[in-house]
């Protein structure tokens, strides 16, 4: 078991509150898994910049001085904001590859969570009230994002075997259910040189959708291969950049509820972290069918 | 009228209350306010009374019920009506899967659709859903009656025992072992005063619909299958 929210909001007037929304909708699903907690959020993008989130089990060490070197490193200049383990370095886009190049040799120990335009992927062990203090989420604005809080059962208790999962520029995916074919899949994808940082299961789908991409697949037709190639029981909730998607394996066992306004699209494991939306009383309720791939873009 | 506020005093003391009631109560008639989704509402409730919850419910609403009326003024999580003994839910939008999941007698009425699983392992409960079932409904069904005013989903009454099913839409497809049969009088009669006790006589005839049930090829072990496990 493990609770899923998603918030997509087509009115911009909700947009400072984003993180507020989704904060609430993910405390709510507390009891459905509550090991460690993670949180996608998307702001609107600033003119040629491009982010970084990365996170470190040391980060009085990791993170001192890093906006320097990495600046150095990459000839341009790269502004560092630190949040509790957490950091986002933003810098030209141009030189987002060379900045993930260049962190492996400065700071080893440092993770990247996250990288592209828009999107922040803050995520630790513990309870989602308490991960979603630690990193100033209700005080985070944007357009969409994705909150997870997991109950293990494929692997360890980690930051990160936290979900969500990058799956790409941009791309995230978190994943309620488990996969038992993950171990082949992982084999295979590392024959195609996927590389990985965990056990854990949903690591493998995210990896399998970023491989599909890289092969000339779309997001939605990546999601529909999870249909065929992936075996287990899912919802997975991807966010792309400018929206997000969802599908349901083909037994539907996991709990999905789906709300829509003219205001805003939601997703939630159980109605309850639905139930403080504005408006969600005069909203389209409903679940998603099974092996159906759902997008929403803006 | 008995007014009972989940968001302020909490789930515990709803179902310790209701649970209080006896036969001869009289305060028989209840409001749930608040409910926001939350789980195990009213669950368990062994008394002739009429509850009505106001808003949408989570996890096994009105499960375990006996003699009570309960009804949903929205749409319920999973498991609503689960293991049902007798009584009365009604609901007024959709419910997700597994609703009236082993139940063994009392009736219960989604408006909306059911999504999949509904009526598995149903034990003697009647279900009548207005609008659609979804996938494996009615999976190792032993008896009682489903009327479902829509469509059904794949795999309708797979493994089934004697319960018997009525469809009036679409069968998107049939689980192994379930047949249609033959509509006989004794059947639109049945159908007639389930359509007419789950609020639908309005809405469709019995002639309309078409009854699912047992092939019986499954009820003994056959050395033929042998192979199969």
């Amino acid at each position: 078991m493990c609770g899923i929210v998603g918030l997509f909001l087509k009115d911009k007037a909700l947009e400072p509150r984003l993180g507020q929304m989704l904060t609430d909708m993910l405390v709510t699903m507390t009891d459905r898994g509550p090991d460690s907690a993670g949180i996608a959020i998307y702001g609107r993008p600033e003119k040629g910049m491009a982010k970084l989130t990365v996170q470190s089990a040391d980060p009085g060490h990791d993170f001192a001085g890093l906006d320097a070197a990495l600046g150095a490193a990459i000839d341009a200049p790269v502004a560092m904001t630190v949040k509790d383990t957490h950091a986002v370095l933003t810098m030209p886009a141009a030189r987002l590859d060379a900045a993930r190049a260049a962190m492996r040799e400065l700071r080893p120990g440092i993770r990247i969570m996250s990288a592209g335009e828009e999107i922040e992927i803050y995520k630790e062990v513990g309870l989602p009230r308490d991960v979603a203090r630690r990193f100033h989420i209700a005080g985070m604005g944007g357009t969409h994002g994705i909150g997870h809080t997991r109950m293990a059962t494929e692997s360890a208790v980690t930051t990160l075997g936290a979900h969500p999962f990058s799956t790409g520029p941009d791309q995230c995916l978190v994943h309620n259910g488990s996969l038992s074919n993950h171990n082949s899949v992982r084999r295979e994808l590392r024959r195609a040189g996927m590389t990985f940082e965990t056990e854990n299961d949903t690591e493998v789908a995210a990896a399998f959708l970023t491989h599909k991409m890289d092969e000339g697949a779309n997001l939605g037709q990546a999601m529909e291969a999870t249909l065929t190639d992936l075996d287990g029981f899912f919802p997975f909730v991807v966010g792309p950049r400018n929206g997000f998607g969802v599908v349901r394996d083909p037994i539907a066992c996991k709990p999905a509820v789906m709300a829509e306004t003219d205001q805003y699209v939601a997703f939630g494991s159980e109605y309850r972290a639905l139930a403080n939306l504005p408006g969600i009383e005069g909203a389209r309720v409903w679940e998603p069918e099974p092996a159906t791939v759902y997008f929403w873009e803006r | 009228m008995q007014s009972f506020d989940l968001a302020a005093d909490g789930l515990r003391a709803l179902n310790a209350t209701l649970h209080a009631l006896k036969d001869h109560t009289n305060e028989t008639e209840w409001e749930i306010v608040n409910p926001r989704g939350a789980h195990a509402i009213a669950v368990g409730v062994d008394a002739p009374v009429e509850i009505t919850v106001r808003g949408s419910t989570g996890y096994y609403c009105a499960g375990m019920n006996k003699q009570a009326t309960i009804r949903i003024r929205g749409s319920a999580g999973p498991g609503v009506a689960e293991n049902m003994m007798s009584g009365k839910v009604i609901v007024d939008g959709d419910a997700s899967q597994y609703a009236g999941a082993t139940g063994r007698g009392g009736l219960l009425v989604i408006k909306g659709n059911a999504s999949s699983r509904c009526g598995i392992s149903m034990k003697g409960i009647d279900i009548v859903v207005h609008g659609s079932i979804g996938h494996m409904s009615a999976f190792m069904a032993q008896s009682g009656n489903l009327v479902v005013l829509g469509d059904a989903g794949d795999a309708l009454g797979d493994s089934l025992y004697e319960a018997r099913i009525f469809v009036r839409g679409k069968v998107k497809s049939l689980g192994a072992d379930c047949i249609e049969k033959e509509m006989r009088p004794e059947h639109l009669e049945l159908l007639a005063g389930l359509l007419e006790r789950g609020e639908a006589a309005g809405k469709a005839r019995p002639e309309e619909f078409r009854r699912y049930g047992s092939a019986r090829r499954l009820y003994n072990f056959s050395i033929d299958n042998a192979g199969s496990y």
